[in-house]
């Protein structure tokens, strides 16, 4: 069978998804401007620890080989450690991503015990200034220090998590430089407008003469020839569009077909990047739990059916890019059978220009903390920017 | 190829999916698509044989098509989802 006809084949749906996301818990140490998931303040109605639990063990019985858990900030959960455990004790392994906040030495050595795991630790610059600007003050130290937690402790390669922005993407090399420097490996993705990043997505995409960047430097080092190569979570295939040769990776929108999202009180999403209630499936606390949600939703059903090219039918490209990331789509206010919000060939741009900013389709949850005033920090005749509170 | 005794790699688990199978490593982590179903009956026959061409005799598969089972026989030895026994 052909590369083509396997992903054919996916896109009509597996038995099971390969790639679930599972976010622990809405609450989250730090308040990140991009935050897929909007996070701050945990949610009262979290699954409980014996509702995770069973969760697992459907997904055990399901043959899910491993999840991807993340949050908020997962470690944040009382029960994290129990959790993961468990999940590993059934044959699940676990890759989780964290902002590296609660990893001291003593965790780090925790970790390191465990097989099955992989930690992935997120990081949006290579200097203090240009992370701390998105992922809040203190944040670089933050996760330098549980790097180097981890590799006091001798956990091993871990992964280093990059959002790629338009103030980082200079930095790419000095990323692959720090995570050689751990024997890490990188993992580079793209930002999408979902959640808190549906508004700074206009300051932080990388323009398109960016994005021609990122796909020679994926080019050059996300092949498995290299020792270590950089991974994209298979996140930057609408740049395909700019050459003949495809990154490495499935090339298409997984979501709902391959991809899913549990969020922290048991919703089911067809992935990590579009909490909306459009693409809400079901709840694992439904009837039938997760596995009825993944085999029988309307939704999923419905993602599993040839997807119509719409706009994007004309250009020759189509097929190398597929029209790009539905999420982009749907939170920049664009039509999803149509171009992506950062088609290569300017069509999105074109298309942008003509959507009334505040009609955008808002994130159906949102758990940001409401600002604390402190009287010091105040500087009168400053405009600060409005922050949503719940 | 055809003559190799080989077995699934202890570290793999199948999942039958409806285009064959997914494997998974779990010492290496990798996912493996077994892009068809004769190709999963075959792996997991291989213990019960003392070659992948007894295997594939065992199971029926045309001599024709044995080439190219050879040949996706190699590349799942190379990321190890089977392994020499
Ligand atoms: S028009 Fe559509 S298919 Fe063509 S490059 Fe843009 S997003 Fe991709
Ligand atoms: S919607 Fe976008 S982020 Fe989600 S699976 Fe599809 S391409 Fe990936």
């Amino acid at each position: 069978m052909s590369v083509e006809a396997l992903v054919t084949q996916l896109k009509g749906g597996l038995d099971a998804p390969i790639c679930l996301t599972w976010e622990l818990t809405y609450a989250c140490n730090l308040q990140c401007v991009h935050c897929l998931s909007s996070s701050g303040k945990r949610d009262p109605r979290e699954l409980t620890t014996a509702e995770a639990k069973q969760v697992l063990d459907e997904l055990r019985d399901l043959q899910v080989f491993y999840i991807n858990i993340g949050g908020g900030e997962p470690m944040v959960r009382r029960d994290f450690f129990e959790l993961l455990e468990y999940s590993i004790s059934q044959g699940i392994g676990v890759k989780f991503s964290t902002n590296g906040a609660f990893i001291d030495f003593d965790k780090a050595q925790r970790l390191a015990a465990m097989d099955y795991l992989d930690i992935q630790i997120s990081l949006d610059g290579t200097d203090a200034v240009t992370n701390d600007a998105v992922r809040g003050e203190g944040s670089y130290d933050m996760a330098r220090r549980a790097m180097d937690n981890l590799q006091a402790a001798g956990f091993g390669p871990f992964k280093i998590s990059v959002v790629v922005t338009h103030h980082n993407v200079d930095q790419l090399d000095e990323f692959k430089a720090l995570a050689d420097s751990y024997g890490a490996q990188l993992r580079v993705t793209r930002l999408r407008p979902s959640g808190r990043g549906a508004d700074s997505w206009h300051d932080l995409h990388p323009t398109n003469a960016q994005q021609r960047q990122i796909y020679n430097w994926l080019l050059a080092h996300g092949g498995h020839d290299s020792e270590r190569p950089v991974l994209t979570g298979d996140s930057f295939f609408h740049l395909n569009a700019l050459g003949e040769e495809p990154l490495p990776g499935l090339n298409m929108c997984g979501a709902g077909r391959v991809v899913c999202l549990i969020d922290p009180i048991g919703d089911v999403y067809a992935c990590p990047f579009v909490i909306h209630d459009e693409f809400k499936a079901g709840s694992v606390r439904d009837d039938g739990g997760f596995a009825k949600v993944w085999k029988e939703s309307e939704l999923f059903l419905e993602l599993r059916e040839p997807q119509s090219a719409g706009a994007c039918s004309s250009c020759g490209s189509y097929d190398a890019c597929q029209g790009g990331c539905m999420a982009a789509k749907f939170f920049t206010g664009l039509p999803l059978d149509g171009p992506d919000p950062e088609c290569v060939n300017g069509f999105g741009e074109q298309l942008l220009e003509g959507v009334q900013l505040a009609s955008n389709p808002k994130p159906s949850m949102d758990h940001t903390k409401p600002v604390r005033v402190t009287p010091v920090s105040v500087t009168l005749g400053t405009t600060r920017k409005p922050v949503a509170v719940s | 190829m055809l003559d190799a005794a080989l077995e699934l790699h202890p570290q793999v688990a199948l999942r039958p999916e409806p285009f064959g199978a997914l494997a998974y490593h779990y010492g290496n982590r990798r996912l493996v698509f077994l892009k068809h179903v004769d190709m999963v009956r075959v792996a997991q026959d291989l213990a019960n044989h003392p070659s992948l061409q007894a295997t594939l005799e065992a199971c029926q598969i045309a001599p024709a098509r044995w080439p190219s089972f050879a040949k996706a026989f190699e590349s799942l030895q190379t990321s190890e989802v089977v392994r020499v026994r």
